[in-house]
């Protein structure tokens, strides 16, 4: 009988394979620096930001948010990260405007505390839950995503979270169940674009449920190893790697189980244009414009060619199965 | 006063210099690499929205000298109309090269599948015709009659410029600009169609 001991190097790692506590605990510096390329630049640029957030005040660092490494399939990509600068500057966020400084400039006024999701529909027991309650949900992890505009440019992003599974299975949906719905906070004290009348507020997004149980759909808290700034979506997201950035909602109050496919907003606004899957695929162009390549946020200089768009945003071997026999170009 | 300076020949020099800072804040933008997250992004929409303004600029001359009847307004109108055409080509540069990468094939699919890009590029086009036939051996080689008849078709740029600013908000569904510079360009071209038609039947009566 084989007896095993702690000084077994068979079981325990070599103590030189052990990444030291000093190392561990500065990990996201080391990650932030590689991201602006040179130490200094990527500190220069960083303290720019915190300025810039504060408008010009005491900086004050957005609260740590620890996450582990997730193990997920697909979850880590190597790609270099975009700048945390990039990242909270260049954004989406129509509530906030159209421009995409807008967000930066104006989500400050977003109150995110206290939160509550209230989950509704098709579920056992239809319930409000205080946001600190649902982060307690999952294992908090970090993943490391591209992220995929629908108009043609790109990120890669260290987001922190967990597999929106984890909420879904918790709240135990009905069998009838075939769809969510993902509603986004629509305040008009606080959301200066709700008077844009560009869309119809709030913001509805939805997934088939299958995609929503997909282990690479997180919900999402954080990202660059701090809670999501505002203009990111704060205090709560999506984020669904594989389809275009706006399936991603910010800033979710309601999570409802459905039966039929609901119309999300874009669909709404614009059907010819936004389908309900917006899968990334560089052969179903937008009427608009071409989606074979992607213009990829901070890399290379202005003249550089632009890098070729891949199937489902580089995630086809997890995610292509979801949509075997379908139509893509029908169903996009 | 104003009409004295007006009159200087130094005033179209300084019309130009003035009209070429926003140029040159481009320029350095690019230089101190300090035009934001999309740098390619920036340079196309505003090199855009510098051809539209200049293309409001130039027909406001018109109304002016009718306005104020003082005819050195007109100094300034083909200075004012070539520095839309230099926009409107830095405009198309940006776009065939840091958004196409001088891919002719894809450029030539673009036109021809977008009809957002197929206008634009027929108003780069009609400007192009209006820049070559802006000197005066032109003017003498047409023949005044069909020269003005020729440039007559900035009014047809300025519908171009509009429907193609439209479609490219229609994504952002964000029209409160594109009905700023619709609306600038409506009064001046109404104000032309005003003028003209009261004169024309004081003519016949």
């Amino acid at each position: 009988m084989l007896i095993r001991t702690h000084q077994d190097g068979f079981i325990h790692p070599l103590s030189s394979e052990i990444t030291s506590p000093e190392a561990y605990a500065t990990r996201r510096q080391l990650l932030r620096q590689w991201t602006a390329g040179a130490a200094a630049a990527g500190l220069s640029g960083w303290a720019q930001r915190e300025a810039f957030a504060q408008g010009g005040g005491v900086a004050a660092k957005l609260a740590a948010l620890p996450a582990t490494q997730s193990q997920i399939q697909g979850a880590m990509t190597m790609e270099k990260l975009t700048s945390q600068q990039d990242a909270t500057t260049y954004n989406n966020f129509y509530e906030f405007g159209t421009d995409k400084s807008d967000p930066a400039r104006k989500a400050h006024t977003l109150k995110t505390s206290p939160w509550s999701i209230e989950v509704e529909g098709l579920v056992k027991k239809p319930t409000r839950y205080n946001l600190e309650d649902v982060m307690k949900w999952g294992a908090m992890q970090e993943r490391i995503y591209r992220l995929r505009c629908v108009e043609g440019w790109s990120m890669v992003i260290p987001w922190m979270g967990y597999s929106m599974s984890d909420l879904i299975r918790r709240v135990e949906p009905l069998p009838s169940a075939k769809y969510v719905e993902f509603i986004t906070q629509a305040d008009p004290q606080t959301m200066p674009g709700l008077r844009g009348g560009y869309l119809d507020w709030p913001y509805v997004e939805g997934l088939r449920m299958d995609e929503a149980m997909h282990p690479l759909t997180l919900l999402t808290f954080g990202m660059y190893g701090e809670v999501l700034p505002k203009q990111n979506g704060a205090p709560v997201r999506l984020v669904v790697p594989w389809k275009y950035g706006f399936k991603s909602g910010k800033s979710i109050v309601k999570i409802r189980f459905v039966e039929k496919q609901p119309v999300v907003s874009w669909e709404k606004a614009a059907p010819q244009e936004y389908g309900f899957y917006s899968n990334v695929n560089p052969k179903v162009d937008h009427p608009r414009w071409s989606q074979a390549s992607e213009r990829r946020i901070g890399e290379g200089g202005l003249l550089d060619k632009k890098r070729k768009t891949l199937m489902f945003n580089g995630y086809e071997a997890q995610v292509a199965s979801l949509y075997a026999g379908m139509d893509l170009v029908k169903n996009f | 006063m104003l009409r004295n300076r007006l009159r200087q020949p130094q005033a179209k020099w300084v019309l130009v210099l003035l009209s070429l800072v926003p140029f040159a804040y481009l320029c350095a933008g690019v230089y101190f690499n300090n035009l934001g997250p999309n740098p390619a992004e920036y340079l196309i929409r505003a090199s855009g929205d510098l051809t539209l303004r200049f293309l409001c600029i130039t027909l406001l001359i018109t109304p002016l000298r009718i306005l104020t009847q003082w005819p050195e307004w007109l100094l300034f109108r083909r200075s004012l109309g070539l520095l839309t055409f230099f926009y409107a080509c830095i405009h198309a540069l940006c776009y065939s090269l840091l958004d196409m990468s001088w891919a002719w094939d894809e450029i030539a699919q673009d036109i021809v599948k977008r009809p957002f890009i197929a206008v634009g590029v027929a108003g780069m086009l009609l400007l192009t015709a209006l820049a070559a036939t802006s000197f005066n051996a032109a003017v003498k080689a047409l023949g005044a009659k069909r020269w003005r008849q020729l440039h007559r078709a900035v009014y047809g740029i300025a519908v171009l410029a509009i429907l193609h600013f439209f479609w490219m908000r229609a994504t952002k569904r964000n029209f409160d600009e594109v009905w700023l510079y619709a609306g600038i360009l409506g009064v001046l071209l109404g104000f032309r169609v005003f003028h003209f038609t009261k004169r024309s039947l004081w003519k016949v009566s």
